[in-house]
């Protein structure tokens, strides 16, 4: 057949398929739904950072009023109580001790939220508060308390085959990557720059909460409506936790609001599901925002990194040992670190490098999952450092990157994906964008930066497309909707190659019980991954239809022109129904296609290869009020590197809101402990960027050279252009008043005692 | 006796979108669970819980409140409206419209109230400035958009003589 060009869906900026539900208030999220006889649940909190529990007692909330179940950590003898996607180390409730401040230990569900809220006081706990760690160096610590004594692992993933936690500490796994020499090559450098870089812990604070409710059928059935972005990895833990078949757990996932990595791995779906089973009643669970920031946050992390360059300006040599700290449970911090750390030296040509990283349990909430999986903390450090040597070489900092930036098709690990992107393209276009060889005006100082992130691998997707009699058609995927436009993708994917009206196309909700197999809503991969599954499973379906009219009609299929949901050949033409009806010989049937992606394990260091390089460049002009030490961003350039965008402004929308999240980090998130205790697990003691943040000169560029290996040479975004946000910012920072900050976020004290520290000098 | 520990409960009467509601509801029972439990209307979010997201937020005689900290007896005789009756006659609200067209919807958890700010904002100033758009939004968060796109949106209604 002959493919009609240009492009007709792909690449245009189409309405998002469900824009229109979200705008009138009709579009439905896990708290929003409602099953007959459902029971709401609250959960007894740990008060104290770590501590043995001498007893819980939960029997005096059972007979409160409205009460239908209250639970704790012995009452789960019916089911394997543990989960963890890296170690199986998180009880559904403490058991024995708690791990960190807020960790649930004990439930309770009742006919409405209040009369489980009031019933949690008629829990008695004891609790003997024990010492605790809640930073890396009291983890650390010769002799420190230690978080866990040994849990066993989950096997989920190719790259964490081989955990290596040292027993006896509260290291849960450490990573080694090594290229060229890793010893010695450093003392070959002519210029070294190093320091310690200190990442904060910061929340997602998607606006959801996390939220679940859980239904057992007559059959031993469970069902969980979720607010997951990975349910596939979700239905494996409740199936071992509930020793059942996975045929029988169906996890169904509308819309998110928000995940940003929060929502991977289970996190409430198992109490949900236990309190369902033992109520004998359908369940729900929506935290508050109080109860997310005792969920899930990102490891923060402190990491020395050591630059080493020849004269010349080529980077040499690059040793790394970073921290993060994972939190009371592992959770899937241990691929966190090694993925981080993996790409720690950038999208730079550097032949020589000793990466190490360890993931450290704290008595903290778990660190996860969280947009840059890992590379932030460390682009922060490398970053910074590289703006550092080209001052100490005189280099410009733009040339100096320019000229170590790895090219199109290099290898940049044996084993895994030669580089794919003109990452000088992208580089030389922030520069032009924020006139970077321009001077600025007084009291303005300009910075660049950049990332470069694999994704995950190997992984599955598969999807299936069915076209119905109407030519109306179905795309069963289980990518999640979570804000970032997968539904519209997927659905322009499959209108693209079946040529048939956007409208006409249908993206059914992700429930396990019906849409197939995807590993994760994460790592930037679902346009890459799943949209290539769309597009394979839509190209059966039209290689089917043209199969039945090559026979209708008696031509070779290559012969067969495809448009408007019509084939023709000569002068004659069929519309699908048409042909679905020659098909069948009736008018009813469908068409099936089926789409697989599935590239397996490989040599590359971290098990197989990444299916791309996510690579963007941020430049930032600000200013600084030296009275206050309030730095503001005035002026930020992203570029990314995307392949093609499939749909441009929803990739535009995509990159804003990810500059957005990295100047939180940058300017004014942290959560803070004291005394093991979290004090701003709000919205108000946490400050998340407003609108009147933004800086008022934005602009989110795209290079475009269709080198992905996703459909129509996409490749994966969302996560990139938030990366280089601090450093750009520090970097400008630095430029313009000579004080170079090493801990985020800036706040304005933190910049205002290094102006006073400097003028000082 | 009356219990003297039970909850007092109100006789409420209001307008919903255009429809008067008589109800009863506990004193103490929030304007956010009553529209979303008892009204079933779930466009209006729960999110921060402390009046600082504005996923909540629903116009009470046109002025905007977060729905989560205002008491439902407060709106006792008061005109309350909610994102689903935004627009009216079959046809969108201009904003619902230049949300879709600006790319200003992502995840939609914020959308609702987001709107119901805006129109409150464009009823009183219908050629607000970009400045005032954003401070009026300083209640409102997204943690998906950069509030760029929604910006945009809320002018393209703002123009003097523009739909708003």
């Amino acid at each position: 057949m002959s493919r009609p060009l240009p492009l007709r869906v792909v690449g245009h900026s189409v309405r998002r398929v469900d824009a229109l539900e979200k705008v009138t208030g009709q579009a439905r999220y896990v708290s929003d739904l409602e099953r007959p006889g459902m029971l709401h649940v609250k959960l007894l909190r740990s008060p104290y950072a770590r501590a043995r529990i001498a007893r819980a007692d939960a029997t005096g909330a059972r007979s409160a009023p409205g009460v239908r179940a209250a639970l704790t950590a012995a009452d789960l003898d019916w089911c394997d109580p543990y989960f963890g996607p890296a170690y199986r180390d998180r009880p559904i409730l403490a058991a024995g001790v708690v791990r960190y401040e807020g960790e649930p230990v004990a439930a309770v569900a009742a006919e409405d939220e209040g009369a489980a809220a009031a019933a949690l006081d008629l829990i008695e706990v004891e609790y003997e508060e024990q010492p605790a760690v809640t930073t890396l160096d009291e983890a650390l610590a010769p002799g420190a308390p230690l978080v866990h004594t040994g849990e066993a692992l989950s096997g989920h993933f190719a790259d964490l085959s081989s955990l290596r936690p040292r027993p006896g500490t509260n290291v849960c796994h450490q990573f080694h990557f090594e290229r060229g020499r890793a010893v010695g090559a450093l003392a070959e450098a002519d210029v070294v720059v190093e320091d310690a870089y200190v990442f904060p812990r910061v929340q997602h604070y998607s606006m959801e909460p996390h939220a679940a409710v859980a239904a057992w059928d007559e059959q031993e059935g469970l069902t969980v409506w979720a607010s997951t972005q990975n349910p596939y990895s979700v239905r494996v833990e409740l199936a071992k936790m509930f020793a059942l078949p996975l045929s029988r757990i169906r996890l169904v996932v509308p819309h998110l609001g928000g995940g940003f990595g929060g929502k991977t791995y289970a996190k409430i779906e198992p109490i949900v599901a236990a309190v369902a089973r033992m109520a004998g009643r359908p369940a729900r669970l929506v935290l508050t925002v109080e109860e997310a920031f005792r969920t899930v946050r990102r490891c923060d992390a402190r990491v020395r990194v050591r630059v080493g360059l020849r004269r010349d300006g080529r980077l040499w040599a690059v040793e790394c040992h970073a921290d993060y700290d994972v939190g009371a449970y592992a959770d899937i911090g241990p691929r966190v670190i090694q993925k981080g750390t993996y790409t720690a030296t950038g999208p730079y040509r550097v032949p020589h490098v000793a990466l190490d990283a360890r993931a450290v349990y704290t008595n903290t909430t778990p660190g996860g999952a969280f947009r840059g999986f890992g590379v932030p903390q460390l682009a922060w450090a490398l970053e910074s450092l590289l703006d550092e040597a080209a001052r100490r070489l005189g280099r410009d900092p733009v040339d100096l990157r320019g000229q170590n930036l790895l090219h199109h098709g290099e290898e940049f690990a044996p084993g895994d994906t030669p580089i794919d992107g003109k990452f000088e393209e992208s580089l030389r276009r922030a520069a032009a964008a924020i006139r970077w060889t321009q001077a600025g005006a007084a009291g303005r100082g300009k910075g660049v930066a950049m990332m470069m992130k694999a994704s995950i691998g190997p992984s599955v997707s598969e999807a299936i497309v069915r076209l119905h009699a109407d030519a109306s058609v179905t795309v069963l995927a289980s990518t999640v909707e979570m804000g970032q436009g997968a539904r519209t993708v997927m659905a322009q994917i499959a209108a693209e190659v079946l040529q048939v009206p956007i409208e006409r196309v249908t993206v059914a909700t992700p429930d396990t019980g019906i849409t197939p197999y995807d590993q994760t809503t994460s790592s930037s991969r679902s346009t890459t991954m799943m949209g290539r599954a769309v597009q394979e499973a839509a190209e059966d379906v039209l290689g089917q239809l043209l199969h039945v009219a090559a026979r209708r009609l008696g031509v070779a299929v290559a012969e067969i022109a495809v448009a408007d949901a019509s084939v023709a050949a000569g002068d004659s033409r069929l519309t699908y129904p048409e042909l679905l009806a020659e098909r069948f010989g009736m008018g009813g049937g469908e068409l099936i296609g089926r789409g697989v992606v599935a590239p397996g394990r490989s040599a590359a260091p971290l098990g197989g290869s990444t299916p791309f390089w996510e690579m963007a460049v941020g430049a930032a002009e600000v200013s600084v009020d030296e009275e206050t030490g309030a730095v503001t961003v005035e002026e930020y350039v992203s570029v990314a590197d995307v392949g093609r965008r499939i749909n441009p402004l929803q990739c535009e929308a995509q990159d804003e809101g990810a500059v957005v999240q990295g100047l939180g980090h940058t300017l004014t998130e942290e959560m803070v402990y004291e005394g093991g205790q979290l004090l701003n697990a709000d919205l108000v003691g946490y400050r998340v960027p407003r609108a009147d943040d933004v800086p008022s000169r934005m602009a989110c560029h795209f290079v475009e050279n269709t080198d992905g290996p996703g459909p129509f040479g996409a490749k994966g975004a969302g996560e990139g252009s938030l990366v280089p946000v601090s450093p750009a910012v520090a970097n400008a920072l630095a430029r313009l008043t000579g004080v170079r900050m090493r801990e985020l976020p800036m706040t304005p004290e933190r910049v205002w005692r290094a102006l006073r520290a400097r003028r000082d000098e | 006796m009356a219990d003297p520990l039970a909850p007092s409960r109100c006789d409420l009467s209001l307008t919903v979108n255009g429809a008067t509601v008589r109800l009863t509801v506990p004193a103490h029972a929030l304007l956010l669970d009553v529209l979303r439990d008892r009204l079933g209307l779930k466009g209006a979010k729960r999110s921060c819980d402390v009046q600082v997201c504005g996923a909540c937020t629903v116009l009470v005689d046109g002025d905007p409140v977060s729905a989560c900290t205002y008491l439902a007896v407060e709106a006792d005789g008061r005109a309350v409206r909610t994102v689903e009756g935004l627009g009216g006659g079959g046809a969108l609200d201009p904003l619902q419209e230049a949300f879709i067209d600006h790319a200003a919807v992502q995840c939609g958890f914020c959308t609702s109230g987001i709107l119901l700010t805006a129109r409150a904002l464009l009823d009183a100033e219908p050629a607000a400035s970009p400045d005032t758009v954003r401070h009026h939004l300083r209640g409102s968060l997204c943690r998906c958009t950069g509030y760029r796109k929604i910006v945009e949106a809320i002018l393209a209604c703002a123009r003097p003589g523009g739909p708003a």
